[in-house]
């Protein structure tokens, strides 16, 4: 005998019905994006010196403006769109014409996917991007390290595609006084 | 034969010895009371709490907090409705009195709490309670006490809470618990994150670590005496240990050229195992809690990461891309082949497995939107309990029926916040109110 009633109810998959946000993956991709807009926040680089003047070509300021100091991924990726590649030879020029210069290469995630693999994919975008550099002639000793910070470090906090293309990055970020 | 350690802040003593108990029939007509949590559907169970007597005017206040947040434990769940005190015929004036079980009736309450709060030396409350099958007529199980310092109370409360859902579920209580979690301030593109822990219910919130640099993920060990979590304080992400109670810290996987993240124990509390990263590669490896070698358990070029054991140790599931995208996979605890188990549509993350071992918990992400689900450990019978614009992270409570999860909003101003939710599905997500925002929420063990 019991003495209190279980009334039932159908629950569906709880609020499952109207979840369809098509911007969330978008077009996705790099293409189109500029390789150097540079405008960006630069919260998790290493602190150097003055950036100089943007107009000399021996400059940071002009490296991470002109030559263009990131590249960018489609989602879930780390291959190397052929614009990634042009500013990475970019890159790779400049630094061969400034010796005095070490770096760090950084790789980042947007923030899709869950945390702990965004912290290996950007190692895997950092390690892509690091891996071009030494093709294109940069000494290994001159990359001191290669860092992902996952999702934790967006520069742009918008949460649409334009936003989450300019987050799947590879920064390099220089360092001065070493590679002599 | 009471059971008492006086050294812990809080004990517990069954109280038969001590407590006067009621006369107890044995002409069980009655279906004994009792919610089957499994079912997928049920109705709350009423039941009334009358205040919990305070025996002496310094007890009152107490008393009162006592009583409110038992009935907020048990209508927390979803499988208790209270009937308020408004409501209430029957006055409980004394904690020995006999229990007029018709004034219960009236109100149709199933369930009745009784107790008491006194004052011992030390300034160390005594709280007692009793429950009883209001139709039936019987006291559920034996009267309880238990004896803390008045800082406690809230403790004494839950281990109430606990004690009552145990005798009706049938199952263990999740009450008298803690998480660890992330927690954040600051601006999205600068976000400081530090290490916090409070009880369940975000209540007692302090901090263990300040925010000079990200920490991401901690996780406690089964003995609730240890965190490990991902810390990026020398430069890159590194599993950090922490001591629970000095507070002391260790980096414990820092093998050259690599980066170390995604930590959890094992359940015998000594091996932890993580992701390792080395040349953009990110493999499977465990390692004793007191460092030495790692030993790598997976073996690919692809992504594989946030491992999670089964509750005997004898499996490990855990992230991989090796198909192309995300998905779930299963392998022995010693490495080995292992077998994919997430079989549906979109893509798959952080499995964890149940401590009861019959399910695991996931993140899911599908057409632009993140849920929270459980499928059982052969991937069938897959449930999505949450769908928001970025749910991730799951936590068990200890008893394997409620899941912790993080929620984030989207847009500049978007905020992290932690959630509940059941595995039933039957209740909407609940915020934890916590201090601020806050992520990567773990829960401990149900305290001793």
């Amino acid at each position: 005998m019991t003495y209190f009633t279980k009334a039932l109810f159908l629950v569906a998959a709880l609020g499952l019905a109207a979840c369809n946000n098509p911007d969330r993956y978008g077009a996705g991709g790099a293409d189109g994006m500029g390789a150097g807009a540079g405008s960006g926040g630069y919260g998790s680089g290493i602190t150097t010196g003055g950036l100089g003047d943007p107009s000399d070509p021996r400059s940071q300021a002009y490296f991470q403006q002109t030559v263009g100091d990131r590249v960018f991924f489609a989602v879930d990726q780390s291959t190397l769109s052929d614009e990634a590649r042009g500013t990475l030879s970019g890159q790779a020029q400049w630094l061969a014409a400034n010796p005095g210069y070490a770096l760090v290469m950084e790789g980042h995630a947007d923030e899709q996917g869950t945390r702990e693999y965004n912290i290996a994919l950007g190692s895997r975008r950092a390690n892509a991007a690091r891996d071009y550099l030494v093709s294109q002639g940069v000494s290994p000793s001159r990359i001191l390290r290669t860092v992902s910070y996952g999702k934790e470090r967006p520069v742009e906090v918008c949460s649409s595609e334009a936003c989450y293309a300019k987050n799947r990055r590879a920064v390099t970020v220089l360092s001065l006084g070493a590679g002599s | 034969m009471t059971l008492t350690r006086v050294m812990t802040p809080l004990c517990v003593l069954a109280a038969a010895a001590a407590l006067a108990l009621p006369v107890a029939t044995a002409t069980a007509q009655a279906a004994p009371l009792r919610i089957e949590i499994t079912e997928g559907v049920i109705e709350p169970l009423p039941f009334a709490v009358p205040g919990f007597i305070a025996e002496t005017g310094a007890a009152a206040e107490a008393a009162a907090n006592i009583t409110r947040l038992i009935a907020q434990d048990l209508s927390g769940t979803g499988l208790f409705r209270e009937i308020p005190a408004s409501a209430h015929i029957g006055r409980v004036t004394s904690f020995d009195a006999p229990i007029q079980y018709p004034d219960w009736r009236a109100i149709n309450a199933q369930a009745l709490v009784t107790g008491s709060v006194g004052v011992a030396g030390g300034g160390r409350l005594v709280v007692k309670f009793r429950l009883f099958d209001v139709f039936s007529g019987q006291q559920m199980g034996e009267g309880l006490q238990f004896v803390g310092t008045t800082a406690n109370w809230r403790r004494m409360a839950h281990k109430v809470a606990d004690a009552v859902y145990a005798r009706i579920t049938g199952e263990t209580g999740y009450f008298d618990s803690r998480i660890v979690f992330v927690s954040e301030s600051g601006p999205k593109n600068d976000r400081r994150k530090r290490l916090a822990v409070a009880d369940y219910d975000g209540a007692n919130q302090s901090y263990l670590t300040d925010s000079s640099t990200i920490v991401i993920a901690p996780r406690f060990s089964p003995q609730g005496d240890r965190i490990v979590f991902t810390s990026f304080g020398t430069g890159s992400a590194r599993i950090h240990v922490m001591d629970t109670a000095t507070g002391r810290e260790r980096v414990l996987a820092d093998a050259p050229g690599t980066t170390t993240f995604s930590p959890r124990f094992a359940p015998n509390g000594r091996t932890v195992v993580f992701s390792q990263e080395q040349g953009g590669n990110t493999d499977i490896y465990a390692m004793d809690i007191g460092g030495g070698t790692a030993t790598r358990l997976t073996s690919a070029p692809s992504i594989e990461t946030s491992p999670s054991y089964s509750p005997d140790g004898g499996q490990i599931a855990f992230e991989s891309d090796r198909s192309g995208t995300p998905q779930i996979y299963v392998m022995p605890a010693s490495g080995g082949e292992p077998r994919r188990i997430s079989n549906g549509r979109g893509r798959y993350g952080t499995p964890v497995w149940s401590p009861r071992g019959d399910l695991i918990a996931f993140t899911k992400q599908l057409d632009g939107r993140f849920h929270i689900g459980v499928m059982r450990t052969d991937g069938s019978e897959e449930r999505l309990l949450t769908a928001s614009f970025l749910d991730e992270g799951p936590t068990w409570a200890p008893n394997g029926r409620v899941i912790m999860f993080t929620r984030e909003t989207a847009g500049e101003g978007g905020e992290a916040g932690l959630f509940t939710v059941d595995i039933t599905g039957r209740n909407a997500p609940r915020q934890v109110p916590v201090q601020g925002a806050a992520s990567d929420p773990a829960w401990s063990p149900l305290l001793p």
